[in-house]
């Protein structure tokens, strides 16, 4: 019974608030900066795209009556005298999970406001970011040599090659850009803008460690599309 | 305005996390390597992704800490999502079986 009562009187005051939330006037997500609100919009809509590329990749290959591609073989590296499966891209998942990781800290050190292990955090996950488009422009190039491209490939099923360029193009597309905002950020927070609350360039924000945070969420959202990519096109 | 000083939450969680999706990855990996098929592999995989994708947006996006109100605005709207696949799903059978009739020498 004690559990009963613990977990009613978490969830019921939550619904409860919910429905406080948006019964309420001018503001529905109270304590939420709205930047952080509307990242989080924005990330709604990344997610209705990408989810429609990987659904569109499931019913080409689902409808298709050639065989796909085995991306095991595809994406394997010659190491040492013999093939390792899929070892480039175990290699590219590792270094995003750890930008991630290392973003997860830049945002608690930032709102513990240090300045230089947030900084330096930013400036590391930028780096790793950049390796992993590095190493994507690789499997690019080494693909493209063997002749995969959009309408046609030499293993199988013509669509192979479409749906990966759309789809692993569009997410190196948004690493990309997420590292020219980690630049951005890095320098931000290093020189003191965000302690200074000094505004921005561009918009003229006051600056404030929520920015990490809301920068924080967009590339954790680019390694949680990872893994769907991952599962879905490389390991499936 | 303390309320108001954002998400703090101690540097243990970060780390636990981190190391669990290296965990799972490894783990996701292996079904790959050790060669698993059919209903086994896919579910391993599909298992192995949804626990990674529940951790980075729980803790690594900090949604358990959140409001109910921004926590459905993001995850209620993709549902439907569920709904699409499905259809397509149905959809692409078709087409396939279609193919198969009539294009197959």
């Amino acid at each position: 019974m004690a559990s009963t009562r613990s977990r009613e009187s978490l969830v019921v005051p939550a619904i409860k608030r919910m429905v406080d939330d948006w019964a309420s006037d001018q503001q529905t997500f109270k304590q939420v900066p709205w930047g952080k609100a509307m990242m989080w919009v924005f990330l709604l809509s990344d997610i209705f795209i990408f989810a429609c590329f990987l659904i569109g990749y499931m019913t080409a290959r689902m409808s298709s009556a050639e065989s796909w591609p085995n991306a095991s073989e595809v994406f394997a590296l010659h190491v040492g005298g013999e093939n390792v499966p899929l070892l480039l891209i175990a290699i590219m998942t590792f270094i995003l999970i750890s930008s991630s990781g290392t973003m997860a800290l830049a945002v608690k050190y930032g709102y513990e406001r240090d300045r230089l292990m947030t900084g330096g955090l930013l400036v590391l996950t930028a780096l790793l970011g950049v390796l992993f488009v590095g190493l994507q422009a690789f499997e690019w190039t080494k693909l493209i040599e063997e002749g995969v491209r959009p309408w046609g490939n030499p293993w199988g099923a013509p669509q192979f090659g479409a749906a990966f360029f759309l789809i692993t193009g569009f997410h190196g597309t948004h690493v990309s850009f997420g590292v020219l905002f980690l630049i951005i950020m890095a320098i931000k927070v290093l020189r003191g803008s965000l302690d200074h609350e000094r505004a921005g360039f561009l918009t003229g924000r006051r600056g404030r460690y929520e920015m990490v945070e809301t920068l924080g969420l967009y590339w954790h959202f680019v390694d949680l599309v990872w893994v769907f990519i991952f599962a879905f096109f490389y390991l499936w | 305005m303390a309320h108001h000083d954002g998400q703090q939450h101690p540097l243990s969680v970060y780390l636990w996390v981190w190391l669990l999706l290296f965990v799972l990855s490894v783990l996701s990996y292996f079904v790959d390597y050790v060669g698993f098929e059919g209903y086994l592999k896919w579910t391993l995989i599909t298992a192995f992704m949804l626990m990674k994708a529940g951790l980075i947006m729980a803790v690594f996006m900090h949604l358990v800490w959140e409001r109910l109100a921004i926590i459905s605005v993001v995850l209620v709207p993709p549902g439907v999502l569920l709904f699409f696949m499905g259809l397509m799903i149905l959809e692409s059978r078709y087409t396939l079986l279609a193919r198969l009739n009539f294009f197959s020498q």
